[in-house]
């Protein structure tokens, strides 16, 4: 990471919108990826699981970086397993203070976010770096951009796992939902699908600009 | 850090290390214990109406209800914050017994299913259940609250008491898909044969467990509410 420029740089949009596209969690980073293919069956535990997340990752990465300076480097780790886990377990009582049945099919998942790897590795590589407003609106970016990938992928396993959208029958009864989507398989299927379509367009906007700056040359020197 | 690569950074003295952690341990602590109390009550109201939806939804005559706690072969009332296996008694609005809700569970295919079943003590039939908490692969072992053949096992299941009292007469079982050929066999789901089986298992254990002591403070049930309004 360039973490030594970065500390000058100012706060801009592009620290909030990096999460969300260039630097997306899950179709970019591949970080986090074992809630991305467990709870994504569905829209709405998609979301669960998206505003979880958010949560953790915000309220985590504030409160290293408000510590990041008397925390000493041979314990920041430990540290910030201690405040990931505080937060995760607030998550915790709160979703079943609001729903038994969406924790229910959560499941261990909301436990597990405690280990998902995209929370503390932005801790230690971005929070314990940056000032509080820059690590709480990178961090407000990241888990948008998760969220967001964990409903797309629920939304395509859901439509064509259950004939379904957020519960709501889409497609007639006629037709036989594939059941497959909505198991373990479907999640590598849909978010193989995901990453194929979203490198292809990377691809081909990176070939267009690299064509356009051929072009430009060309045009300027013969 | 900015510091150059080749500069070892100095060693902490333990003291501050652990300072740092302890610190951090208490602010972590303190946040914990804040959530706790406060979302305890409401979770806790959360899972009383989840009981209560269950019972009403397995006994659907039932406009009322008591919980009582099984001590040996004894019944005696309790409330939902008793520890202790505990049955739910049914009543309508006359006050008489119309069911008694029981719960039941058994390792399914990923992990234990518990569900609430009711029971008719005077037919003997177990007539309905409602999954309390599974984690069946979706569209194979969630097929046990959809699929008609499945439920229609349980428009009366067999769960007879001995005359001695000691279990039942027939033992519940689940038998292969379309060769259910008495009113105590269930009739399994072909493709989510493990938790029909578990189903089968779970009925039959607690029925095996819990009928008798039912049949045996019948009486008590059923004067409960009235004795209960009395008061």
């Amino acid at each position: 990471m360039t973490q030594a420029t970065k500390k000058e740089t100012p706060l801009t949009l592009d620290v909030f919108t990096a999460g969300i596209w260039k630097e997306n969690p899950v179709f970019v980073m591949m970080l986090g990826l074992c809630p991305v293919l467990a709870v994504t069956n569905s829209v709405l535990n998609s979301l669960a699981m998206g505003i979880a997340s958010i949560f953790v990752l915000v309220c985590s990465n504030a409160l290293v970086s408000a510590l990041r300076n008397f925390i000493p480097k041979q314990v920041r780790i430990t540290t910030y397993i201690i405040i990931i886990a505080t937060f995760v377990t607030l998550v915790d009582y709160i979703i079943q203070a609001i729903s038994l049945d969406l924790y229910n099919k959560l499941g261990a998942f909301i436990q597990l976010i405690v280990v998902n790897c995209l929370i503390l590795g932005r801790a230690e590589a971005y929070a314990s770096k940056n000032s509080f407003t820059k690590s709480v609106v990178s961090a407000l970016g990241m888990g948008l951009g998760f969220t967001l990938a964990l409903i797309m992928l629920g939304g395509v396993r859901e439509l064509l796992g259950a004939g379904q959208l957020l519960g709501y029958q889409v497609f007639s009864t006629q037709f036989e939902p594939w059941v497959v989507m909505i198991l373990p398989p479907g999640g590598f299927i849909v978010l193989g699908s995901w990453l194929l379509l979203i490198n292809y367009i990377q691809q081909r906007k990176t070939g267009q600009i690299i064509a356009a700056d051929a072009t430009a040359h060309c045009t300027v020197k013969p | 850090m900015s510091t150059p690569e080749n500069q070892i950074p100095e060693m902490p003295s333990s003291a501050k290390l652990i300072s740092t952690l302890a610190v951090v341990a208490m602010i972590s602590g303190l946040l914990v214990v804040l959530a706790y109390e406060f979302t305890k009550p409401i979770i806790a109201e959360n899972q009383r109406l989840a009981t209560e939806r269950a019972i009403f939804k397995v006994l659907p005559k039932a406009t009322s209800r008591l919980t009582f706690v099984v001590d040996q072969d004894k019944l005696s009332l309790a409330d939902d914050k008793t520890v202790g296996e505990l049955i739910y008694a049914g009543y309508d609005k006359n006050n008489q017994l119309v069911g008694i809700a029981l719960n039941a569970a058994a390792q399914g295919y990923q992990d234990t299913v518990r569900l609430l079943y009711g029971y008719q003590p005077n037919s003997g039939c177990i007539t309905g259940f409602d999954v309390l908490k599974s984690t069946e692969t979706p569209g194979f072992g969630t097929k046990i609250t959809t699929d008609p053949d499945f439920l229609a096992n349980f428009k009366c299941l067999d769960a007879k008491v001995n005359l001695e009292q000691s279990g039942l007469i027939h033992a519940i079982k689940t038998v292969r898909h379309g060769t259910k050929q008495h009113d105590w066999e269930i009739d399994a789901i072909s493709g989510s044969t493990i938790t029909s089986n578990a189903i089968g298992r779970m009925l039959n254990k607690s029925g095996q467990a819990l009928h008798p002591i039912i049949a045996k403070n019948l009486s008590l049930l059923e004067i409960a509410k009235i004795h209960s309004k009395n008061k």
